[in-house]
């Protein structure tokens, strides 16, 4: 069985594996030569191929995307692909349509989100989000676990009185009291972090330019030096974007 | 073609009705009595056979030992579960249920599962509508409340399995409707259904893409509803009698019932009226009479509908908008006839909501509309698609007992996450994989659904074996697993427990104990059930002879009814269906003009003394309950 090979030579191959299916390019049904989706001859839907979520949507690997055109091809496969349009189809054909509607709305999902899309082609490009991840973050406040986060030292300050004056809130509020001037001054600091968190989403924007860039310039050498700096910056600002946006939830719960 | 009919339903908390796509529009199949909606009641009546419907109604104040209503409540759910319901509703569980166990309810000397009971409402609807094509019904769409969980889902679609039906889809209410409206619109928008129904309340929120159904969010609480409207009001006539005439009448069954069936009436009435008066006969004589305005009803009635106002934000939250962003909000389910309700959906969402559709009828409608789109559309269908979500996030319990969600709640289904998982011990073959449900970081505060089992994985080193587990969400919102070990390529057994399902074992025992859907047995039925019509139209005939319209008949026409009376009887003796079918028929045509002559008398008796109770049958807050207007025999 063939697995598809990470394409990067950064980390090890990423852990979860792309679709690893039958990669024949033959059609289940009548044995033709498959298309992407459905079969060149008999137009059967296929099962899912093993390629990526930007290529099932026949688009290059690229960060820059217009949301207007994938929410068109998404309603036009889900026209074809829905198993709802399969009512009446054999048994298989109704499992492969399941197989990739399921494929399209997973894909539509993470690709229409520039977030989820930055981090999926980082997993691609085989690069893990570490323990600023959104699943470490929230294990940790659950379990009543210190936060591993390494604070972004420009924040470290802040952060720190923030935390402080998040305390007292929260302290207050159980006491039924009321401290204008403490909210005021929590009110400012987020003001700032929203700023701080729309400055992040900017700079991630501008390194997913880059990327697209060097895409563009060069063909698959994805050792080369300047793309992966591309890539570690995209995984620092990432990492800062989800840390400012759990710290502005956090505001957000003590102030409801 | 003709045994290929697909039906929709609604398998409701109180009613529930079978619809079909009959050309370009959805028509919902009255019953046997000419109406639409058949009370989700079963009882056991006097000959041991269960009832169901508007006949086992009686029996919910007669007999309330052997009655049983709104099971939806139970549906997919454990004894742990539904400890507040037990209080509230008087449901006879068999009293040695352990935790994790399938609930059974005592009905007379035997128990039931909630899926079988819902069985027997679902095979009543069956028999309509087969009653109807004259031909055996064996596929539905059913609907379900949006924020069902899967175990709630997978017991819906065992309660199809068992009354003999291959449930094709399971569609989420408010999306159904929302199909209803949008049949002849089509246009595009945001779209909020509000559905508030006798025991659930779903919010959804849709966007209309050129015949694309998409839902963006959807919240709700599988528990809250019209019951909990009349459980208030119960509460507070129960208090009211305790203090008044020193009466505990809490534990009087049959009290409790008149007393519920009261209220019910009292809530319908005061959705048209300024005023009420509740007048109950109690055991001994006494009566329990109490007035209620309506200001004095919407304020006992304010701390349960703003129940549905959390849901209603969150929904928008998740989906993103403004209320501003909404272009249409629909109304669905009887409680929302109620006035304060449809103001509060107009405060929360800046407009006026629609009611053009019955909302007891809307969810049925849509689920015709859906099962013509599965059976291959029609011109009207052929660009319409449904893309739903699951209502909640899907996880899986990790280290600590916390749950790391693997699919969130709103994505489009069908949707699928994949998962690693290795061994910890060398040589270990097993690993287990407990399944959750829910929005919370515990995983003891989530719904549980199914502990895996995966077995014979290849004895290796320990962390060397790398199995791979696919969790999908099909279009029911029902979940499916399949695992691999990757490194031998073999797929890895799955030993599945539901934590409260059944299994495909025990649906097919209850299958067979039920197994009365059989070619043969339908043609009986088609006999026995054509006897009846024959009976009632013979019945009306021997009536109407005594009356003044038989005589305005010419000699002819009276002769030839009398002759085909005569046919009819000897037909009936006999068990040839199409011979009983057709006498009936033909005497119907050759009564007509008596029929009508009568329908003119009984027309301008009425015009002379209009009475509340017959007037505004079609939308009227009357419609609906199953103890309301109740007309027992």
């Amino acid at each position: 069985m063939a697995r598809v090979e990470s394409k990067s030579s950064l980390v090890a191959p990423p852990n979860t594996a792309e679709v690893v299916a039958n990669a024949t390019p033959l059609c289940w049904s009548c044995g033709e030569i498959r298309a992407d989706h459905f079969c060149h001859s008999c137009g059967k839907v296929q099962p899912p191929s093993p390629a990526d979520y930007f290529a099932f949507f026949g688009f290059p690997r690229k960060l820059n995307l217009d949301t207007a055109v994938l929410e068109k091809e998404f309603y036009a496969l889900s026209r074809k692909l829905h198993p709802d349009v399969f009512g009446r189809a054999e048994e298989k054909e109704r499992s492969w349509s399941l197989e990739q509607s399921s494929r399209l709305n997973d894909a539509y999902r993470t690709l229409k989100d520039p977030i989820k899309r930055t981090e999926y082609l980082l997993k691609l490009e085989g690069v893990e989000l570490e323990e600023q991840s959104k699943q470490a973050t929230e294990k940790a406040r659950a379990s009543g676990d210190l936060k591993k986060q390494v604070v972004p030292p420009d924040l470290l300050e802040e952060v720190f009185e923030l935390n402080m004056q998040l305390e007292e809130l929260r302290a207050q509020k159980k006491l039924g009291e009321d401290d204008p001037a403490l909210l005021e001054e929590i009110g400012k600091a987020k003001l700032s972090l929203e700023e701080k968190h729309d400055a992040l989403l900017g700079e991630l924007k501008a390194e997913s330019k880059k990327w697209d860039e060097s895409a563009n310039s060069e063909t698959g050498s994805p050792g080369d030096p300047d793309r992966r700096k591309i890539l570690n910056k995209m995984v620092d600002v990432l990492n800062r974007r989800n840390y400012v946006r759990n710290l502005l939830r956090d505001v957000n719960e003590a102030m409801e | 073609m003709a045994t290929d009919y697909i039906v929709g339903i609604d398998l409701g908390t109180t009613n529930s009705l079978v619809a079909y796509m009959q050309g370009d529009a959805p028509v919902v199949i009255p019953g046997e009595d000419g109406v639409n909606l058949v009370p989700s009641v079963v009882a056991l009546d006097e000959k041991k056979q269960m009832i169901v419907g508007n006949a086992a109604r009686k029996y919910l104040i007669e007999t309330p030992e052997r009655a049983v209503y709104s099971v939806k409540r139970l549906m997919g759910r454990g004894i742990e579960d539904v400890q507040e319901e037990l209080k509230l509703f008087p449901f006879r569980l068999a009293d040695d249920i352990q935790p994790g166990e399938v609930l059974r309810i005592a009905i007379g000397d035997r128990t039931y599962n909630p899926p079988e009971i819902s069985a027997l409402v679902l095979r009543q609807l069956k028999r309509n509508a087969e009653r109807f094509f004259g031909a055996p019904v064996t596929q539905a769409v059913i609907t379900v409340p949006a924020y069902f969980n899967d175990a709630q889902r997978q017991a819906t679609k065992d309660a199809g399995r068992i009354a003999g039906l291959n449930v094709l889809r399971l569609v989420n209410e408010p999306t159904a409707a929302s199909l209803a409206y949008g049949l002849d619109k089509k246009n595009n928008g945001v779209i909020v259904v509000y559905d508030l129904g006798g025991g659930t309340f779903d919010i959804s929120i849709l966007k209309l893409h050129d015949g694309i159904f998409e839902v963006v969010a959807t919240n709700g609480d599988t528990h809250l509803g019209g019951d909990d409207i009349d459980n208030l009001l119960i509460a507070i006539a129960l208090d009211d009698i305790r203090g008044d005439l020193g009466l505990d009448l809490s534990r009087n069954g049959e009290a409790v019932a008149r007393i519920r069936k009261a209220v019910i009436e009292g809530k319908i009435a005061l959705s048209s009226e300024p005023s009420v008066k509740l007048d109950v006969d109690l055991p001994g004589g006494k009566k329990y009479q109490r007035e209620i305005s309506r200001d004095g009803f919407e304020q006992m009635i304010q701390p349960i509908i703003d129940r549905t106002m959390a849901p209603c934000k969150q929904a928008l939250k998740d989906a993103g908008f403004k209320p501003s962003d909404i272009d249409e909000v629909v109304l669905v389910g009887g409680s929302t006839r109620i006035p304060k309700v449809r103001n509060l959906v107009k405060d929360l969402f800046g407009r006026a909501p629609h009611t053009e559709l019955n909302p007891d009828e809307v969810v049925a409608l849509g689920a015709a509309i859906q099962a013509n789109i599965l059976g291959g559309g029609s011109e009207i269908t052929k660009d319409m698609l449904l893309l739903d979500v699951t209502p909640l996030s899907l996880g899986i319990e990790v280290a600590g007992g916390v749950t790391d969600k693997i699919i969130l709640r709103n994505s489009t289904v069908p949707a699928s996450a994949t998962q690693h998982y290795t061994t910890q011990v060398d040589g270990q073959t097993n690993v287990a994989i407990h399944v959750l449900q829910g929005e919370r970081e515990l995983a003891r505060d989530c719904r549980s659904l199914a502990r895996f089992d995966l077995k014979g994985i290849p004895p290796m080193t320990a962390g060397l074996p790398r199995i791979e587990v696919k969790f999908l969400i099909d279009a029911n919102g029902i979940l499916r697993v399949s695992a691999r070990e990757q490194r031998s390529g073999k797929e890895a057994e799955i030993d599945v427990q539901p934590t409260y399902g059944l299994t495909d074992e025990q649906v097919e025992t209850m299958l067979l104990e039920s197994f009365d859907f059989a070619e043969e047995d339908f043609r009986q039925r088609q006999v026995i059930e054509a006897r009846r019509e024959a009976d009632t139209i013979l019945e009306a005939l021997v009536k109407a002879k005594k009356g003044e319209a038989w005589s305005d008949l010419s000699r002819e026409e009276r002769q030839r009814a009398e002759s085909l009376e005569v046919r009819l009887i000897d037909a009936k003796a006999g068990d040839d269906y199409h011979a009983i079918r057709d006498g009936i028929d033909t005497l119907n045509t050759a009564t007509m003009r008596l029929a009508e002559l009568m329908m003119n008398t009984a027309v301008s008796a009425a015009l002379k003394g209009k009475n509340m109770d017959d007037a505004d049958h079609e939308d009227g807050p009357h419609a609906g309950h199953p103890m309301a207007k109740a007309d027992f025999e």
